[in-house]
């Protein structure tokens, strides 16, 4: 009947809106990460006007709701004129291509030199967790400030020089996964059905690695992102004019004594809000994926 | 015993001979490295002298030699911008940076420990709830960041510490506060998680057991075992503090080793630059080799481990 038919069917939606809350899925930092990500692709038509070129006539503008501020600009202009909204907006393309990029990048050295590692063991362990160890004495910031220093700046280099000081914890933690993988019957019994070493590799103990390996990735995505922050804050990330949130934290610094405040907090912002959505959505998923990580 | 020393000092051994090896290769494959080792504004005679002087088109394993045995003796080369030799010139601005470390370290300890501890003994309360919050955005917030607003905050608008540079207590406290808060949240994780464990152990159920007031159990037994993972990762944090402040001391224009690195990159001062990156990572390899050795020291169970 009728009343009956719709009782069952909001409860059935109640239910499903519950399953969803299972596990605490964090709703808030995955739609912040959505919207950036959205951001940086529709970039050129979000933004209201041409983050590189600035007007003169129009510098240090506050944001619209202070004193001097205009709708023209609703965040204010910087030192040289250039819209701090436009910027913003294309400085999270940056940010979302260099931190995604380099993840990955890190992710799949590290994974695959982790897998080959733990897999065969012997010489090629040590030599590769040698390396591991010597890599990961460096501070990261020092090592990709050096890096920087060697080969200058660019956005390219800098995906490549973060996938070189990241890969390293990857490799760590994969190879402890693959190490305990190999005890597996399933990997036995692959072994006495005549696979070869890159099959086994391929088809069994890779795919079994790949949690881990994602639940990395986001928890290493926000600290790539503040690590590209810190070296285009030190001059050597993304090279101007290009806009990055870090380069523009340096430009602000210029401002601050002076109180033009939304040339500091606002770049900031936007690299925490993306940190912390990127920490949480990587918190949630280490809890769900494998509870084993837990004590990560 | 000693074989687990000898162990751990061979394999430390290899990782510094690793770390010099990467950043001699990295210097001299990519790129000209002539290029890097003369000063900026200098003149191609001055390039081809300089592969002259330094013998660059020799064989790679002859200029590693070369390049090792320099290092061994602390020669580090000269600093273009300084005109002074840069292993003079670090260890100059190294007492700066450890005092800067220690500020932040004691601000990370004393906020980190009793707030995890807190947060253990009620766990899922309010004050657990507003430890995690504090430990998230701690872990979450760039130092640099949090430095800047702290100057904007407290220097331009209420004008209570000075923004820049060194000398006085009231100079040290911002750039502490923004260089420990990090530790200060990895510190209250940890010993929190650390606590958490302590306090379902077999021990503490005994003192609770025989009657003892909670307040003892913690204070007595719980809190001296929940400190040992926290203290050792504080050791190795304060030497990784005294290497990543670069950005915190640049903000600050605190003169320490990182702004010394800052300035190397600005100034292309290249030898600056390799010696921060070649002493600063001997430094951590360092500091895991003692505290290992320590470890082993205090828990048998580590040395007859492997």
């Amino acid at each position: 009947m009728a009343m009956n038919g719709s009782r069952t069917a909001s409860l059935t939606l109640a239910w499903r809106f519950a399953a969803l809350r299972v596990g605490n899925f964090p709703v808030i930092p995955t739609t912040i990460l959505v919207v950036i990500v959205l951001v940086a692709i529709f970039a050129e038509v979000l933004a209201p006007y041409n983050p590189e070129v600035g007007v003169l006539g129009q510098r240090f503008r506050p944001p619209f709701w202070q004193v001097g501020g205009t709708d023209a600009h609703l965040l204010g202009t910087d030192h040289l004129g250039r819209d701090v909204l436009s910027r913003l907006i294309f400085g999270a393309r940056v940010s979302i291509v260099v931190g995604f990029t380099a993840v990955i990048f890190a992710g799949v050295l590290g994974t695959g030199l982790g897998i080959l590692s733990g897999y065969l063991g012997g010489w090629v362990d040590q030599v590769i967790m040698r390396l591991t160890d010597a890599w990961l004495a460096i501070p990261a910031l020092t090592y990709a400030i050096f890096l920087a220093a060697i080969v200058g700046p660019s956005a390219m280099n800098i995906v490549i020089i973060l996938g070189l000081v990241y890969w390293t914890r990857y490799a760590r933690v994969i190879r402890g996964e693959v190490l305990s993988l190999k005890e597996r019957d399933f990997v036995r019994l692959a072994i006495v059905a005549g696979c070869s070493k890159r099959t086994i590799m391929r088809k069994h103990i890779l795919p079994n690695v790949l949690n881990s390996a994602t639940v990395l990735g986001t928890l290493m995505l926000g600290v790539v992102i503040v690590t590209e922050a810190a070296l285009s804050f030190l001059g050597v990330g993304v090279p101007p004019p290009q806009p990055a949130w870090g380069l523009m934290l340096a430009d602000g610094k210029k401002g601050l004594m002076a109180g033009y405040w939304w040339l500091t907090v606002l770049p900031g912002c936007c690299i925490m809000l993306m940190v912390l959505s990127a920490n949480l959505l990587g918190d949630w998923l280490r809890v769900k994926l494998d509870p084993q990580l837990r004590q990560l | 015993m000693k074989s687990y020393i000898l162990r751990r000092l061979g394999y430390s051994l290899i990782s510094l001979l690793l770390l010099s090896l990467t950043i001699f290769l990295f210097v001299r494959v990519t790129g000209d490295p002539a290029v890097l080792l003369v000063e900026p504004g200098a003149s191609k005679a001055d390039v081809e002298a300089i592969r002259e002087q330094f013998g660059l088109d020799r064989p790679l394993i002859v200029q590693y030699g070369e390049f090792m045995w320099n290092i061994l003796r602390g020669n580090f080369g000269n600093s273009f911008y300084y005109r002074m030799p840069v292993l003079e010139l670090y260890l100059s601005r190294l007492p700066n940076s450890l005092m800067l470390a220690l500020a932040a370290m004691s601000f990370s300890l004393l906020i980190g420990i009793p707030t995890g501890i807190i947060a253990a003994v009620r766990v899922n309360q309010w004050w657990d709830n507003a430890g995690k919050i504090f430990a998230l955005l701690g872990l979450s917030l760039p130092s640099f960041w949090v430095g800047l607003v702290m100057i904007l905050f407290f220097s331009v608008y209420l004008g209570w510490f000075p923004s820049s540079g060194s000398g006085s207590v009231l100079h040290i406290i911002m750039p502490a506060f923004a260089l420990g808060w990090y530790f200060a949240a990895a510190h209250m994780r940890l010993t929190r998680s650390s606590m958490l464990e302590v306090l379902g152990s077999e021990y503490v159920k005994l003192a609770r057991l025989k009657g003892l007031p909670e307040a003892l159990v913690i204070s007595k037994h719980a809190f001296k075992n929940a400190l040992i993972p926290v203290l050792t990762l504080a050791g190795i944090n304060l030497v990784i503090m005294v290497n990543v402040a670069v950005v915190v001391e640049t903000v600050f224009a605190w003169p320490g080793i990182g702004r010394l690195l800052y300035e190397g990159v600005s100034f292309r001062d290249f030898p600056v630059v390799q010696a921060t990156v070649l002493l600063g990572g001997s430094m951590i390899v360092i500091v895991n080799l003692v505290v290992d050795i320590l470890y082993a020291v205090i828990d048998p169970r580590i040395r007859l481990e492997r």
